[in-house]
This record gives structure tokens, sequence and C-alpha cells, in this order.
């Protein structure tokens, strides 16, 4: 029940574009065409919880014992950089085609503050799931961490099939190209709120 | 480019937000209010100069192929000072911007500046590069941040101006994507000229 | 121009940046450590001023474990307890620290962070009259939950859940106040 309470959570109430601003970038970025937003989306699922998943071992089990806390956003962002290129060497290796699809997104995904800001938001902020507030402990992070990057995916996903139609569609000349997706983004965020109390 | 032109390219022609695009994630976040907007721009700021100073003295002495980890770490020293700093003199602004201070680090203006001109200019150039973006940047947030507020609280820095509520949904997070795509529009309309 | 790609000198720079951004750093965080737990103290300090009027010193945090959940509490001794008391909000944790007089009656209430709404369920930290209703209050003889509930709280217009959320955090505080004074 609570898995299901998070998983809900992450991805509609508090979704990580619609309702956090994180990642927004690489969101603006790649959501022109529906195939390059799934192969983002797929790219930053995997890399969001395997890095939510070090940064929280390694905040539990070197930076808070030795009391260094405060080195956090530095190691943390270093973690997360060599992540990115550990998972891009090992899929070239493993599976080319993967590869293939999500190669070029992955370095890109360093600077995606998605990332380091789902890695940050877990080991600092409480969470309350319909019971009292707690830190997460290593299960509810990583179904956190899927949980949110699934959210992104479907932000993204959703998005670029709305853009695919509107690049098609007589827009202003004013509004054209980041305008006027900022507001369609708007208007998705609107009805987003719309989940807003259900957890 | 003339001292002055480095200072000023960062409110109209290199705007980070309207022009280059970059650092959506705070200018977004952090707008609910003109005040928080302003603090936001400031603390990027503070990264940003001094970055961009450290980055234009080390480029000569750092290998290529490791200049970017050597950059990113260099980034977020400044930005853990600046945590410590704000959490120790600042401690209620620091609460306000919260999560959005530390991701400083993977705001793309300050990577984007330090790999597109500090690395290849002199250090009093990198400098006045870092005060005129980050004078854009606040500016630009500042603005958002005005807009926002007087719709979405009816109050301009805190000071309000309607009895009761403004309209809400421009406090929260659809308002700031809407008011960010109209005011794009128009700075586009504005620049045409 | 920038320094040969090879190996050592790649390592060499790297570790060279690395040492001398974690001195600096440990340097800055020496210098700052104490201002940072004084303005941490301060807060706290400043929210017990408000609950419980008339405390003068900082009292030592003490902890209780009620109904599985561990709360956090100050006994300032004369005066009262000021229970932090957290619950689930409209937008997530809803933090707030009870002010309870030593005879169990409701001294003051502040919330110490939230995520709620602006503009709607955000005013638990500003609407006067709501904050105000729950000063004086005695738990024996009014019931800590919204009128739709089938309690005395007035809600926040248009913000029921928060509403409900508050009050639930201070009859949780109350739960934590019988306990401690159960034995007495």
């Amino acid at each position: 029940m609570e898995f299901l309470l998070i998983i809900v959570s992450a991805i509609f109430v508090n979704n990580i574009v619609l309702a956090q601003f994180l990642g927004v970038c690489p969101f603006m970025g790649v959501s022109n065409k529906l195939s390059t937003a799934t192969g983002m989306s797929g790219a930053v699922c995997f890399v969001i919880t395997l890095a939510t998943v070090v940064t929280y071992l390694i905040n539990k089990f070197f930076l808070v014992p030795l009391g260094l806390t405060f080195l956090q956003t530095i190691a943390f962002i270093l973690v997360i950089a060599a992540l990115v290129q550990m998972v891009e060497i090992v899929l070239k290796k493993i599976s080319p085609s993967l590869y293939q699809a999500l190669g070029i997104f992955l370095p890109l995904i360093t600077t995606n503050c998605a990332v380091l800001g789902v890695a940050i938001n877990v080991v600092t902020k409480e969470f309350t799931f319909g019971d009292a507030a707690h830190m997460l402990n290593l299960g509810e992070a990583t179904v956190y961490a899927l949980a949110t990057s699934l959210g992104y995916g479907l932000a993204m996903i959703l998005f670029a099939g709305i853009r695919e139609q509107l690049s098609r569609s007589n827009v202003p000349e004013a509004f054209k190209g980041l305008p006027i997706a900022f507001i369609t983004v708007g208007i998705m965020a609107l009805a987003f709120l719309g989940f807003s109390g259900i957890v | 480019m003339s001292k002055l032109g480095l200072i000023t390219k960062g409110l109209l022609k290199e705007n980070p937000t309207f022009v280059l695009v970059l650092g959506m994630c705070p200018t977004l976040a952090t707008t609910t209010s003109a005040m928080n907007g302003l603090e936001m721009g400031l603390a990027t700021m503070f990264v940003l100069i001094l970055s961009n100073i450290v980055i234009s003295l080390i480029a000569p002495v750092v290998p290529d192929k490791v200049h970017i980890p050597v950059y990113i770490v260099v980034i977020a020293t400044f930005v853990t000072l600046l945590q410590l700093l704000m959490q120790a003199y600042t401690p209620d602004v620091y609460e306000t911007l919260g999560l959005f201070i530390p991701l400083i680090v993977v705001n793309c203006i300050v990577l984007g500046r330090a790999e597109a001109f500090a690395s290849k200019n002199s250090v009093v150039d990198s400098a006045l590069d870092g005060i005129g973006i980050g004078v854009g940047f606040t500016l630009t947030l500042t603005v958002i941040g005005i807009v926002r507020e007087v719709l979405g609280s009816g109050s301009v820095f805190g000071w309000k101006f309607i009895a009761g509520d403004g309209m809400l949904a421009f406090v929260m997070a659809p308002g700031a994507f809407l008011v960010l795509g109209y005011l794009m529009v128009l700075f586009n309309k504005l620049a045409k000229r | 121009m920038a320094a040969e790609s090879n190996l050592k000198n790649m390592a060499l720079s790297l570790t060279v940046v690395c040492l001398v951004c974690s001195a600096l750093l440990g340097g800055v965080y020496a210098v700052t450590a104490e201002p940072i737990r004084k303005a941490e103290e301060a807060k706290v300090a400043a929210s017990i001023a408000r609950v419980l009027p008339g405390f003068s010193e900082q009292p030592s945090l003490e902890k209780v474990s009620v109904d599985g959940i561990d709360y956090t509490y100050y006994r300032v001794p004369g005066t009262g307890y000021a229970v932090i008391s957290t619950v689930d909000g409209f937008g997530g944790p809803l933090s707030l620290m009870v002010g309870i007089s030593e005879d169990g009656l409701i001294m003051n209430t502040v919330v110490l962070s939230h995520s709620e709404t602006p503009g709607l369920g955000a005013k638990c930290t500003t609407d006067e009259s709501f904050i105000d209703q729950f000063k004086g209050w005695d738990p024996a003889a009014k019931r800590l939950e919204v009128r739709k509930d089938g309690g005395e709280v007035d809600a926040i217009t248009a913000s029921t859940i928060t509403s409900r959320a508050y009050a639930k955090a201070v009859s949780n505080a109350v739960a934590v106040y019988s306990k401690l004074t159960e034995n007495e």
C-alpha cells in the first residue's frame, strides 16, 4: 500500500517536471520528436534509479558516519558523472543495440538537474505517505526514484506527442518555437494540478 | 568586445533566459515572488563570477580530456561554499530556495560560461562576463518574479496593493510555465523591432 | 595552451584540484560550523518562545515514542511542553510546534515547515483567525477536529485537508502530552 502511494505521488501528484521543475532543459530540448523523447526517457529512468541507489548508499555508509554531509553536493555530482560514463562504457560492450538507442543521450544526463535533484531530495527530505514523516529507506528510495523517473518519461512522451502536432499548426510568428512550448507545458501542468491532494 | 559590452550583453543580446534558454529549472521554480527570484539570481551570480575567475586562471594547465570534471569540481566547490555561508548567515533564504541552491552545480549557465568563455579568455574579461550574465539572469528572474507575484498574490516585493488573493495559479507550477512563455513572446516581439 | 592529455597529467590535475577544493571547503566548514549551529538554535528558540510565552533559556531536546511514532519535544519547567508534531498535509509533510501548558491547555501553535498550496493551505502560517483559535484550547472540552468531521476547529476556507492535518498534528501533540504526564 505504501509503495502504491509513493508511486502515484511521484508520477502524478508531484510530477518531477510539471510540479517540481527538475530537468526542464532536456525536457524542452529533446521533446521535438516522439522517438527521441522515448529514448531520452529510457536513459533518464535508468540513470536516475541507479544514481539514487548509489548516492543513497554512499551517503549512508560514507558521508554520514564521517560527518562529511556538507560535501554532499560535490560528492553526488562526481558520482553521477562517473556513473554516467560507466553506464556508457558498459552499455557499449553488453548491449550495442540499447547503446544505439540511448547512447547519444547519456552525456547530456550528467547536467540534467533531475538526477542530482532526486538524489539530494531522497537523502535530505522527509516524506509522508499516509503515515508519519520519515526519511526514506533504501527500498522506498529505489521505488521513489523509479516512479519519479517514470513520471519524467510520462510527461516527456505526452509533451512530445503534443509538440509533433503543434509543429504542423499555424502558430503566430512571435509564439513559434519555445514560447508556445512553454505555454503548452503550462496548460499540461494545470491539468496535472488536478491530481493534487489524492495522496 | 568592449569591457562595457561584456557587462551589458547579458541583458539583451545574450540574455540567459530568453535568448540562450539556459538554467530553466531555477528560473521556473524559484520565481514565486520578486524577492525569491532576486535572491536566486544573486546566488547564481556569486557562483558564476567566482567559477569564471578560477576557471580562466587554471584553464591553461588543465589537460583537455579531463577539463569537464575539473570544471565541475571547481563549480561544486563554490556551490558548497555558498551553501555553508547561506546556512550560517541567511538561514531563512537558504530554506526558501532549498534544493535549488545545490542544483546551481548543474545549472547549464555556469558550466556553459566556463566552457564557452572563461576557458578561452583573460581573468578580467571572464569576471566581467560572469557579472554580465549574472546580472542578466538576476534581472530576468526578478522580472518573472514580479509578474508572478503581481498576478498571483497581488503584491510586489511583499507590498500588497489589493486586498485578498490574486490568481493563485500564477504562484503555482502552471503559472511559472505560462508567464515564462508569454514573456518570451514579448521579448521576441520587442527584439524584432 | 592546455597541457598534454597523458595519464600522468590527467591524474595529477584531478588530484590537485580535488585536494585544493577539499582543503578550502574543510576550512570554510570549520569557520561556519559554529554560526550554522547558532542559527539553527536561534530558530528553535524563536519557535519555542512563540508557543510557550515566558520561556527564558534554551531547554534540552528530548524524545518520546507514542503509538509507534517518535516525537521530539522540549520541556520548559514551570511553563509546559513544546512538542514537534509532523503529519501528512495536502502537499507533503506539515510540521508544527505545539505549546502545551502544565495543566494541559494549548498555548499556541507555530508551523515549522510545510509544502501546502500557496494562497490556500499555506494560509495556515498567516491566517490569524485560524491560528488564534487554538490559543487556550482545552482538548478535554473541545474536540480537535474540523467542524466537517464533528469537531470544533474552524477550517480555512477551501483548505479542509490542510486544516484537518493541522488539527491532527495538534491532537497528536496532545497525545504526547498525555503520555508524558500520565505517571505524574
